[in-house]
């Protein structure tokens, strides 16, 4: 249990490409959204974070290109500290800021377009520069080696990744926000384009325009607030080694180490019969599989038969991306707040078509960054 | 005041970045042995004795500096690869279909990513026996690509 609370969340719709706003425009549109669901006003915020990526934006200290359009540059400079990397990396620093005892408030803010730059040449911009890039290996290719990995070690099979992408493309139909949201079938999913095998198209995240903002609020303040808390029960982060041949990619150490801590903050004992929602970062379909596995909800290699035997359907018993995941809709860096918004959403009972059935305890939210998931961030939230 | 049609415009830019890395004592060590003479050197942490392809100039677990240098056979086993099938012609280093694998080398405790060649896809497996290819001494220029790929022990078949 911690003394934050989320007391205001909003994204975009998300789309292909968003050619009606920049990306000032998208984070006015979502701390606009946030304020109003907090009912507070923008003087009621007294620290900002920003979270964007320089390549994405095309530009240097990008983090500071969107403060006009958050609030943070006027009434004296108000305090703005940013983030290179997922959002959740962003509301755990926003926390931090907060417990430090310096504010009481905070809006975390994120945005990316990933039409408006080149995502195979961003993404293998972020291998080392004398041993990996020369290769031209980017996103979808490490994944690929992952998944291959990953099936190769526990027999897992390219179907039960599928069934992975045809719950989280049906869940999306009841989500106004998602981007590609669809009834299919295991079928058409293994006879999609092959992209880098073992992955097919439908196995694959689309790339996304969008933007999120989440106002974190101290127990002292948050409270007085209109808007029911929602609190963070644990929250941790942890990463693993930069070169890929130096971790075995079926395995996550690092979601298992941050998950554990997380888990021991909220009092979480039991993960699959404690937590009533999951809303994690299913970048590709076997993603979902693996990383249920490190939070504990299933033993290792037994991810596959999850969704395969509809333990994560929407009206399972632990249902995993009802609101269609980010193989739904692929903002990088703001599909881990949004996961965290959708979660809050599902705390609240305010996730419209998509809400779960029953009262939810605790939800857990997951965001990642870097090749194959190299650092995990999992947040749990409660009432 | 006079009006426009409502227009969204798309500005257009490009930004090329010219940079000169520094590659450090030990990967310089590493790319002029792979340019000179077609080795490969791995080092080994003296306290834990993981041995690291690519080397480092300090083990990663144990953070402790004096690592050795191992000379690694250019032949190990393939952990993981995948078929690439979408173009990228600004990236790519050759036309799809092409190959990417993890070897970890005999020797060594962690894997190389890097190209497979000399195989047909669908002849693919995890655990098989690699060994490396080398570009032509007069072709090799200290750089990680002086490995040409990897390809099936005993010799691959185009």
């Amino acid at each position: 249990m911690t003394d934050i609370a989320i007391v205001g969340a909003a994204q975009t719709p998300y789309q292909r490409c968003r050619d009606d706003a920049n990306f000032a425009e998208m984070i006015y549109e979502v701390t606009c959204g946030a304020l109003a669901d907090a009912g507070l006003g923008i003087s009621d915020i007294d620290n900002f974070i920003t979270v964007s990526n320089d390549f994405w934006d095309g530009r240097t200290i990008s983090s500071m290109a969107v403060q006009d359009a958050c609030g943070s540059s006027f009434e004296g400079g108000r305090n703005v500290s940013t983030v290179e990397g997922d959002g959740t990396f962003g509301l755990l620093y926003g926390m931090m800021r907060i417990l430090s005892g310096a504010y009481q408030t905070t809006l975390v803010v994120v945005h990316c377009k990933g039409s408006e730059g080149n995502m195979r040449q961003i993404t293998n911009g972020m291998f080392d520069y004398i041993y990996t890039r020369p290769l031209g290996i980017e996103a979808i290719g490490a994944a690929a080696l992952q998944a291959r990995r990953y099936m190769d070690s526990y027999n897992i099979t390219e179907e039960d990744f599928a069934h992975v992408s045809v719950k989280n493309r049906g869940n999306a139909l009841r989500n106004p926000h998602a981007q590609l949201a669809a009834e299919m079938t295991v079928e058409e999913v293994m006879a999609s384009k092959p992209i880098a095998s073992p992955l097919k198209l439908h196995d694959l995240s689309p790339i996304s325009d969008g933007a999120a903002a989440v106002i974190l609020a101290h127990r002292n303040v948050a409270d007085k607030l209109g808007r029911k808390p929602v609190w963070v029960k644990g929250i941790a982060h942890c990463s693993e080694a930069h070169f890929l041949g130096d971790r075995d990619l079926a395995e996550a150490p690092a979601l298992r180490d941050a998950s554990r801590r997380a888990y021991q903050m909220a009092g979480i004992k039991k993960p699959f019969a404690e937590i009533d929602v999951v809303e994690l970062y299913d970048a590709f379909s076997y993603m979902e599989p693996l990383w249920l596995e490190e939070l504990g909800f299933c033993p290792r290699g037994k991810g596959g038969e999850l969704a395969r035997l509809g333990a994560t359907a929407f009206d399972g018993p632990v249902p995993v991306n009802p609101s269609g995941g980010v193989l739904s809709a692929h903002a990088v860096l703001v599909a881990g707040l949004a996961r965290v918004i959708e979660a809050a959403l599902q705390v609240r009972g305010e996730a419209g078509e998509r809400q779960v059935e029953g009262p939810v305890e605790f939800a857990l939210a997951h965001g990642i960054n870097g090749p194959c998931g190299q650092s995990h961030c999992v947040v749990i939230l409660g009432e | 005041m006079t009006t426009s049609p409502e227009e969204h415009i798309i500005y257009d830019g490009r930004i090329k970045m010219p940079y000169t890395w520094a590659a450090g004592k030990t990967s310089s060590y590493f790319l002029t042995q792979l340019r000179d003479y077609g080795r490969l050197w791995g080092t080994r942490c003296p306290d834990c004795a993981m041995v690291y392809m690519p080397p480092r100039k300090n083990c990663p677990r144990c953070v402790v500096t004096d690592t050795t240098w191992v000379e690694l056979p250019p032949r190990g086993v393939l952990e993981t690869f995948t078929v690439v099938h979408f173009s990228e012609p600004s990236l790519q280093p050759m036309e799809p279909p092409y190959i990417y694998g993890i070897v970890r080398l005999d020797g060594a405790d962690t894997g190389l990513t890097h190209l497979v060649s000399e195989i047909e896809p669908n002849r693919l497996r995890s655990g098989m026996r690699m060994e490396a290819a080398f570009k032509k001494l007069e072709q090799r220029r200290g750089e990680i690509t002086d490995l040409l790929y990897f390809r099936p022990e005993g010799g691959g078949r185009q």
